[in-house]
């Protein structure tokens, strides 16, 4: 079982901090990899908070082939990262090239184009670059993310040395949002595209647990037209398509839960939204999980986010204090991170709670799922 | 035999037929039970010439004949006449003097049964040996990572939608505005397929919906079961009740003038109509009440006369074609009950079944699509048909679920399997099976009959005698003489028994592969099989 650590804070934090309170956590993973989402970036780039940020691990023939194709596009580069590492690879790291994180200029062409017209085409762009880096077998290129204010990193090995290796306690990465993963393999060789987080759209999400209705709900997201629903390396990562489909179906979080784990019939009619979740349960049938799983999310909004699943076979946590709000697997976890915070206030969330932490980071809002929803536009 | 009689083409002997009576004349009491009993008049009291010699030691005295009779059972060797192998009189003989003994040879009897030029009709299903559904396994096996589910404490949620399900966006859309959706209905994934009332006895119907009744109301299960092509008691038609139950319209047309005219005085919706287009037993074939069962009752029911054969023309009549008919007669029985009835269509296992789904994919009423495969069963039909014709259900539902899926709309339009499931007696696996190759639901009929009311056909082409109405356990019979055997009672508590048995069995299924809030529909990466071809052809894995 992978252990997972999620931190929201008014002032920017190095993803060290995390990766600690990961390290703490180390019982429950293996060693086997790491996984990093950066969000509400500081640093260099709190000032091109618009610029979308290509993250990924490129090797040289790669680089030059990303270079091309985004000078066709039209974009230019506006600041990069370079992650140089040591030429000693600690034992369990594959050897790299080249760890990139690099923010680009829009293309003149883009001027005007709506929002939805641009969130759709930065996806298209890093599901083609995917492609290409998986044509042939090259692996030269492998693309996690390419989103404005979004940064990701995903290595084999384990987190603390990953970190050191990588150096990312560098002023850079701070960031006010990062959501972390230690990871407890499942495969003897490990695919990077199965590596938690994962990422659509400004959505990312991590989970703890095995998804054992994985192949109806893959059939179901990949027949839904909509491109992005693709992948699936990991049976976790539809787990992020839903939220992603949940959030396009204009649903609030709060109905993430309705979808994913919706109440028992005899439950729905004493609900005050229960026709609409009848009709909810019925469409998104093939959107259940059946646990035993815990999700832990962030919206484009910064808003976070902890779910169980219908049976709470996973544990998680949440505490913290105003400012700052961790979501973690273990309480020792949370300890390591806030240690200073009234420790009578962290929750476990059973099986019919979502924990919120919105965008303001003032409290732990406890949504349960027999609560009313909020009303919908 | 005389000598003098001449041997005609169809004089058989008792070795030429599949069943031979073994009686035991030491046992034997001679109180008639047996021949009493027998449906079809095989054995009859018979008197036997004994002839005995005597011979005394030496020379002196000369052999003496004796010449005795005795009674006993005869086994007659007319076709028409020819034992079933029901061994009800094996069930009635106080001694167990008498058992019908399959045949250690190639039977005979199957040449000459169309004397008259009248192929051989019978009931019962497909005499084959079972199929592919027995040899899929579930391997799925949460182990490492999750740990099964805990099949007797966690709670289960094991239900299905039959209707027209709207996909997300078109749901949110109808809620915001307060648009009609069509009607669904949750009800449990398996059914309780098409047996009209006719082809069924009384008792056996009553004990049916009793059953059904029973554990809607005492055990919260939402069983439905199917009226098949014969009406519905007019009492059934207007009591609460109706709710479990399914009315089925076929090309007869039987028992509707009787529907359409309580639809004032309905108390409840009906569950659903299906319409049939085709039956699994008999692929392209109407259906069939043979006279022999059309008596004063049924024929009151259906409207028809007394005494007559009731075959139903193959397709819909009234209709240009299947596409249309689908089309009108969905239409038509929405609007008879204010588009609150969801419709759907059942048609037999076909090569040409995708045609069939893909125009229903682009009727926004259609509510389903039943399929029922080669291994229905039927309560009459030509043998013909039974044995040769049709489709296996396993690849027609995979491929109609992959269709589905690959259109998006594998949650819109629910397929529903028969068939052959438990036709070994694995109901909950061949079940499950279907379910998770992609059915929604699985419908059963023969399984009823021979688990709730001890049915005795089997696919040995043992009793099958549906048909004729001569049913010894009184299931399929329209002789009060006959179907007083069955207290309806019992068949009520068989009918629980079986369900709850089922729930039991599939939540020990479901739970090892970490599913209990969801029915696994589709869920084919649980599935193996030990055959590579139907592996490849099933889409599922190959595990030896």
């Amino acid at each position: 079982m992978c252990r997972l650590f999620a931190v929201t804070s008014e002032e920017p934090l190095s993803p060290m901090r995390a990766i600690h309170a990961l390290d703490v956590m180390r019982e429950g993973h293996d060693g086997s990899g790491v996984g990093l989402f950066l969000s509400g970036l500081a640093g260099p780039f709190e000032d091109m908070k618009d610029a979308p940020i290509l993250s990924g691990i490129f090797t040289e023939e790669g680089l030059k082939r990303l270079d091309r194709f985004m000078m066709e596009v039209g974009f230019v580069t506006k600041y990069k990262v370079s992650i140089r590492t040591p030429k000693i690879t600690p034992k369990g790291m594959p050897r790299r090239n080249r760890y990139l994180i690099r923010a680009y200029e829009y293309p003149d062409s883009w001027d005007g184009v709506s929002r939805e017209e641009r969130d759709a085409r930065l996806m298209s762009i890093r599901l083609q670059l995917r492609r290409m880096g998986q044509e042939n077998n090259h692996e030269d290129m492998i693309v996690y993310s390419f989103w404005p204010d979004v940064i990701m990193i995903k290595e084999i090995g384990d987190p603390l040395t990953v970190a050191g290796h990588l150096e990312l306690d560098r002023p850079e990465l701070l960031s006010r949002v990062i959501l972390a993963q230690g990871r407890q393999n499942t495969n003897y060789a490990i695919n990077l595209y199965a590596c938690h987080p994962f990422f659509i759209q400004g959505v990312s999400t991590m989970t703890n647990g095995e998804n054992t209705a994985f192949v109806p709900i893959r059939e179901f997201l990949s027949s839904r037209g909509f491109p992005g629903y693709t992948g699936y390396q990991s049976d976790s990562e539809v787990f992020t398509h839903i939220l992603h489909y949940t959030m396009r179906l204009g649903l609030p979080l709060e109905a993430y839960k309705h979808v994913i784990t919706p109440l028992k019939d005899e439950d729905i009619p004493k609900h005050p939204d229960a026709g609409l979740l009848t009709a909810l349960k019925r469409s998104c049938r093939f959107l259940v999980i059946d646990g035993p799983n815990m999700v832990i999310g962030c919206l484009p909004d910064k808003t976070m986010f902890m779910v169980q699943d219908r049976k709470k076979l996973r544990p998680g946590v949440v505490g913290g204090r105003p400012g700052m709000f961790a979501f973690s697997s273990e309480i020792c976890g949370l300890d390591a991170a806030i240690p200073d915070r009234d420790k009578s206030k962290d929750f476990q969330p059973m099986h019919l709670d979502t924990a919120i932490v919105g965008p303001g980071r003032q409290e732990v809002r406890i949504c349960r799922q027999t609560d009313p929803l909020p009303r919908l536009h | 035999m005389q000598a003098d009689r001449p041997i005609a083409p169809s004089s058989l002997s008792v070795k030429d037929l599949p069943w031979q009576i073994a009686w035991n004349r030491d046992l034997c009491t001679l109180c008639g039970r047996c021949t009493a009993v027998c449906p079809v008049h095989a054995i009859e009291p018979g008197v036997f010439r004994k002839r005995s010699l005597t011979q005394a030691a030496g020379l002196l005295e000369k052999p003496r004949e004796e010449v005795s009779v005795f009674y006993g059972i005869r086994q007659k060797t007319d076709p028409a006449y020819a034992c079933v192998g029901c061994a009800m009189c094996n069930m009635v003989c106080p001694n167990g003097a008498i058992t019908p003994v399959k045949s250690d040879e190639a039977q005979k009897l199957v040449y000459h049964l169309n004397q008259g030029g009248q192929p051989r009709r019978r009931g019962g299903r497909r005499n084959a040996p079972p199929g592919i559904l027995d040899r899929i396994k579930f391997i799925r096996i949460s182990m490492l990572t999750d740990p099964a589910l805990d099949a007797g404490r966690h709670e289960f949620e094991m239900r299905t939608l039959l209707g027209r399900v709207l996909p997300p966006e078109d749901t949110l859309t109808h809620v915001r505005d307060n648009g009609w959706m069509p009607p669904v209905r949750e009800i449990y994934p398996l059914m309780i397929g098409s047996m009209s009332f006719g082809a069924l006895s009384p008792t056996m119907w009553e004990g049916l919906v009793m059953g059904v009744s029973y554990l809607n109301e005492e055990l919260g299960m939402p069983v439905r079961m199917c009226t098949g092509e014969g009406g519905c008691p007019p009492r059934l038609l207007r009591s609460r009740f109706l709710k479990y139950i399914i009315l089925q319209i076929a090309s007869g047309y039987f028992g509707w003038d009787e529907i359409i005219h309580a639809l004032p005085e309905m108390r409840e919706d009906p569950c659903a109509i299906e319409i049939k287009y085709g039956q699994g037993a008999k692929p392209g074939d109407g259906g069939l009440l043979m006279w022999h069962k059309v008596n004063r009752l049924i024929a009151a029911i259906r409207g028809v006369p007394q005494g007559v054969s009731l075959p139903s023309p193959p397709t819909h009549q009234t209709k240009y074609s299947i596409e249309e008919s689908v089309a009108k007669m969905i239409q038509s029985m929405y609007m008879a009950w204010g588009f609150r009835v969801p419709v759907y269509p059942k048609i037999s296992g076909t090569s040409t079944a995708l045609a069939v789904l893909n125009n229903l994919t682009r009727n926004p009423f259609a509510g389903g699509l039943a399929i029922d495969g080669e291994d229905g069963g039927t309560g009459a039909a030509y043998n013909v048909s039974m044995d040769h014709m049709g489709h296996p259900i396993a690849t027609n539902i995979r491929d109609a679920y992959l269709t589905l899926a690959r259109l998006g709309k594998q949650n819109e339009l629910p397929l529903i399997a028969g068939g052959g499931i438990g036709k070994t007696g694995n109901l909950a696996a061949n079940a499950a099976s279907l379910i998770m190759l992609g059915a929604s639901a699985v419908q059963i009929g023969k399984y009823a009959m021979q688990a709730g009311a001890g049915c005795l056909g089997s696919e040995g082409d043992r009793c099958n005698i549906c048909n004729i109405g001569r049913c010894p356990k009184g299931i399929t019979s329209q002789d009060p003489r006959l179907y007083r055997r069955l207290d309806p009672e019992k068949v009520a508590e068989r009918i629980v028994d079986i369900f709850v048995s089922f729930d039991q069995e599939l939540k020990k299924i479901v739970a090892p592969l970490g599913r209990s809030t969801s029915l696994p529909i589709g869920m084919a990466d649980a599935l193996g099989i030990d055959d590579y071809h139907a592996s490849e052809r099933l889409n599922i894995r190959y595990v030896v």
